[in-house]
């Protein structure tokens, strides 16, 4: 063993140690989760935590770590595989079997009632009782307080959860979890809401629990918060486990390699791009969402005719928002956007519409189709006053005939054009969205994760479909979490991190998914002046 | 004019107040609980109905109106969960089922009592019976108050007392915050292994409880027959009580108490040359206007918290 330990030889022993008292407390085989729309989520997932450490999860958007957290915590049941419990195999039905198996899960959207006070928030579902039938409330706020100062939470349980800050939210839910017995408790990206300030605090006191012998396993795609404080990583691709090591034997490098690494090879086929005069203008742009965090941090880009500029970053640093306030759909504090040399002066979907900006929305199902309507109204729905008769009522014979024409373009694959969209296929969903965005008269489009969940026919389709108005002029903002379609797809990139862009690619042909990972967690961050080189007319 | 005054500022019109806000405080309480626990329950007009002719039934044919009250109480109860099987189990919409219920209960009653005794107005012909009213000693004594306070029926001091009880019922016990936290946040609830579903459930059969007391209220208190669509939109006031009251149980009874002075009023003034159809109007003017104030000081105290979110 001493030939391959990497750490400072002193620690030898101390290290092996630990390891040699290291006991299993939770393993899970063979993991296979497949959801009623065909989606794998999960698949050959193998892993063991030890009594005691706390246990990072990691890897990108898609790649099954929530499906498997929600398998452990009963929310979803597994078609294949065991969960060994202590050494006996367990069966999670629900979450209350799993609350009573000593699971406790802190959710990444708070499940907490807001009227309520902290302690009640604690105490709901098992209330302590006086003379049978009311609440002791004395006995309430002091189980809390013991709690909360068995483990160093500085909290004040009288408060209302809508008074307190997101912090003492999430302190709340780890309490809700430690009074019901958890052992082992799960944290879904506990720090994505959290200021700097808190996630200290936090980590303070996950060490605490951890002293105390409780078992963490902390879901994360911020790797220095991985190295800071976890025991052991393991790395989740595609669905499935990759590896399993401890973060003192690994580097950030290390696993932001194994986390990205190609599988399958895509391959789109395209001419250089010819890029033509700036059609967006972004300068400066600051959107601050609804719980004060600042998701757009002084974002300023140029898109130009005939070029895919792609953005690529880890869920949650500001893209979803750039698309939003780019289509109109959020309004921004500060900044400002020009569309052919033209200021936009109102925020809203209407005017960007007017200004020819089409959007592929990420939500297709909320944002992108009527799902009960017909895949031809839905075709029609950004253009309709197009295909009016007398300028009042709709032109069904143009529509049909437009219809049938998309549909067989874009190879929507129905039994006819009145189907319900709903009842179609989500690769066939997309396709009929794309349909309706990517159209001659468009200037930007701004696609946002276009393929996500699809399959692969429908994908390929409509990338290629992307490429080719690109050709016919257009210019085009994707939006992506998939690293290969980001490099086979893009002419240019940037990297968004933390609300604002920190790395910025004018040729990505030479760019490897290794170096885009290094940025989007942000490992590595280009200059100012390397970023401020996409504001160059050129 | 001095004639209308004497008429309102007498005993008689404080004790009819009380006498006909009965069974809007009744109502209006089974109103809280489920707008609680996150149902809006039209149906409560619907409820109250049909226990009223129920009760009537019960005490007629069976032992009196003590029984009928009971018979009303259980009719409310099962009512309730019927609608909340439709309309929570089977996922129908919850307005259309509590409408659909309502008219259901308006023709269905009037088929029933036809049916029974042979009427399609009233069921006078039934010696029904009537709850007893209740002197109490002391405050009985007390001139003026004594009154106005004595002598009501006893499902009025019921009325009085429910309002306590639901009080304590929502905020003291663990069930009450179970409801709570079922309509503001049921995930919160399945988060903590309790389901919000059955939480519901208690909810709307405890408003069952209140609208069936209401519905004898109705039949045999305030007059002692059924007669068709006796409830007159009493139900809808109560839920316009629960909002104007912003849903805590001593608002809402002191908002069913304006509607209850706004409707004896309309009774005083009926002596006057005052057109009676406008003073009618005047319960239903009041909750309008009471559900306008009320929902203009709640979206400026929305809009001010939004304005504290984003200085934060």
């Amino acid at each position: 063993m001493s030939s391959y330990y990497k750490g400072h030889p002193q620690n030898l022993v101390k290290d092996i140690g630990y390891r040699m008292k290291e006991k299993v407390i939770l393993k899970v085989e063979n993991i296979l989760k497949v959801y009623p729309n065909g989606i794998v989520a999960n698949r050959n997932v193998n892993f063991e935590v030890y009594e005691g450490e706390i246990h990072a999860l990691i890897g990108e958007n898609g790649a099954g770590k929530s499906t498997l957290m929600k398998i452990l915590f009963g929310i979803e049941t597994p078609e294949e595989g065991r969960i060994i419990l202590n050494g006996e195999e367990v069966k999670i039905e629900n979450s209350k079997k799993a609350i009573g198996l000593g699971i406790g899960m802190v959710h990444q959207h708070f499940m907490l009632v807001d009227s309520l006070t902290i302690a009640e928030n604690i105490a709901l579902g098992n209330e302590p009782k006086k003379r049978g039938l009311f609440i002791d409330k004395a006995k309430m706020i002091k189980q809390a307080e013991e709690y909360a100062k068995k483990y160093n939470f500085k909290i004040n349980v009288t408060d209302k959860i809508e008074d307190v800050s997101v912090g003492v939210k999430q302190k709340t839910e780890i309490l809700k979890a430690l009074v019901r017995g958890a052992k082992v408790l799960i944290l879904d990206e506990p720090t994505a809401v959290l200021t700097p300030q808190e996630t200290r605090e936090l980590f303070a006191e996950l060490k605490t629990l951890k002293k105390q012998g409780h078992t963490i396993i902390f879901i994360s795609h911020k790797l220095n918060e991985i190295m800071e404080i976890c025991d052991r990583v393991t790395i989740m691709r595609h669905g499935t486990t990759v590896e399993t090591c401890y973060v003192k034997d690994t580097n950030p490098q290390e696993i932001s390699n194994k986390m990205v690494g190609r599988e399958i090879v895509l391959h789109v086929d395209k001419k250089p791009a010819k890029r033509g005069e700036v059609c967006l203008e972004a300068n400066n742009l600051v959107y601050v969402n609804g719980i004060g965090k600042k998701m757009l941090d002084g974002v300023s880009l140029k898109l130009r005719r005939g070029e895919i500029l792609s953005v690529a970053g880890v869920e949650g640093n500001g893209q979803a928002e750039l698309a939003e306030v780019l289509t109109g759909m959020k309004v921004p504090i500060n900044g400002t956007i020009k569309i052919l040399g033209k200021e936009i002066k109102t925020f809203t979907p209407a005017t960007m519409r007017g200004n020819k900006v089409t959007y592929i929305p990420e939500d297709r199902m909320r944002n992108g189709c009527a799902a009960k309507l017909s895949i031809m109204d839905n075709l029609f729905t950004d253009k309709i006053e197009k295909y009016l008769k007398l300028k009042i009522f709709l032109d069904r014979k143009k529509m049909k005939k437009q219809s049938e024409e998309l549909v067989k373009d874009f190879k929507v694959k129905c039994s006819s054009i009145n189907n319900q969209v709903q009842v179609l296929s989500g690769g066939n969903i997309q396709k009929v969205v794309a349909a309706r965005e990517l159209t001659e008269e468009a200037q930007i489009i701004i696609a946002e994760q276009p393929t996500r969940g699809i399959d692969a026919g429908a994908s390929e389709l409509i990338r290629r479909k992307i490429v080719e108005y690109r050709d016919k002029g257009a210019a085009v903002l994707l939006i992506s979490a998939d690293l290969n379609e980001v490099l086979e797809l893009s002419d240019s990139a940037i990297v968004m991190h933390n609300g604002r862009i920190n790395a910025y690619f004018k040729d990505t042909s030479t760019l490897t998914e290794e170096e885009l990972g290094y940025y989007m967690l942000g490992v590595k961050n280009q200059s100012e002046e390397e970023v401020n080189a996409i504001l160059c007319e050129k | 004019m001095s004639q209308v005054f004497e008429s309102i500022f007498s005993t008689g019109f404080f004790f009819s107040v009380i006498r006909v806000a009965t069974p809007l405080i009744l109502a209006s309480m089974g109103a809280v609980i489920t707008s609680n626990a996150g149902i809006t329950n039209i149906g409560i007009e619907g409820v109250m109905l049909v226990s009223a002719l129920t009760g009537v039934f019960a005490s007629a044919y069976g032992f009196g109106p003590w029984f009928g009250l009971l018979i009303s109480i259980i009719t409310g109860v099962l009512c309730s969960l019927a609608i909340g099987y439709v309309s929570m189990s089977l996922k129908a919409d919850s307005a259309l089922t509590c409408i659909a219920f309502n008219t259901m209960a308006v023709g269905g009653t009037v088929y029933f009592m036809y049916a029974v005794v042979k009427d399609k107005g009233t069921t006078i012909a039934l010696n029904s019976g009537k709850l007893p009213s209740l002197e109490i000693p002391l405050i009985k004594d007390i001139p003026v108050l004594g009154e106005i306070l004595s002598n009501h029926n006893v499902v009025s001091y019921m009325a009085l007392v429910m309002i306590f009880v639901v009080y304590v019922l929502l905020y003291k016990t663990p069930l009450g915050l179970r409801i709570r936290s079922a309509g503001k946040a049921p995930n919160a609830l399945s988060s903590v292994g309790v389901s919000f579903l059955k939480t519901r459930y208690i909810a709307l059969g405890i408003s069952g409880v209140l609208g069936g007391m209401a519905g004898a209220f109705m039949s045999m208190g305030y007059v002692t027959w059924f007669s068709k669509n006796m409830t007159a939109g009493r139900g809808f006031i109560a839920l316009a009580a629960d909002a104007m009251g912003n849903s805590t149980p001593l608002g809402a009874a002191l908002s069913a108490m304006l509607f209850a002075i706004a409707e004896a009023l309309s009774y005083a003034l009926q002596i006057t040359t005052i057109s009676p159809e406008l003073v009618q109007m005047l319960p239903y003017a009041v909750t309008i206007l009471g559900l306008i104030i009320y929902s203009v000081k709640k979206s400026s105290s929305d809009k001010k918290k939004r304005e504290q979110l984003a200085k934060n």
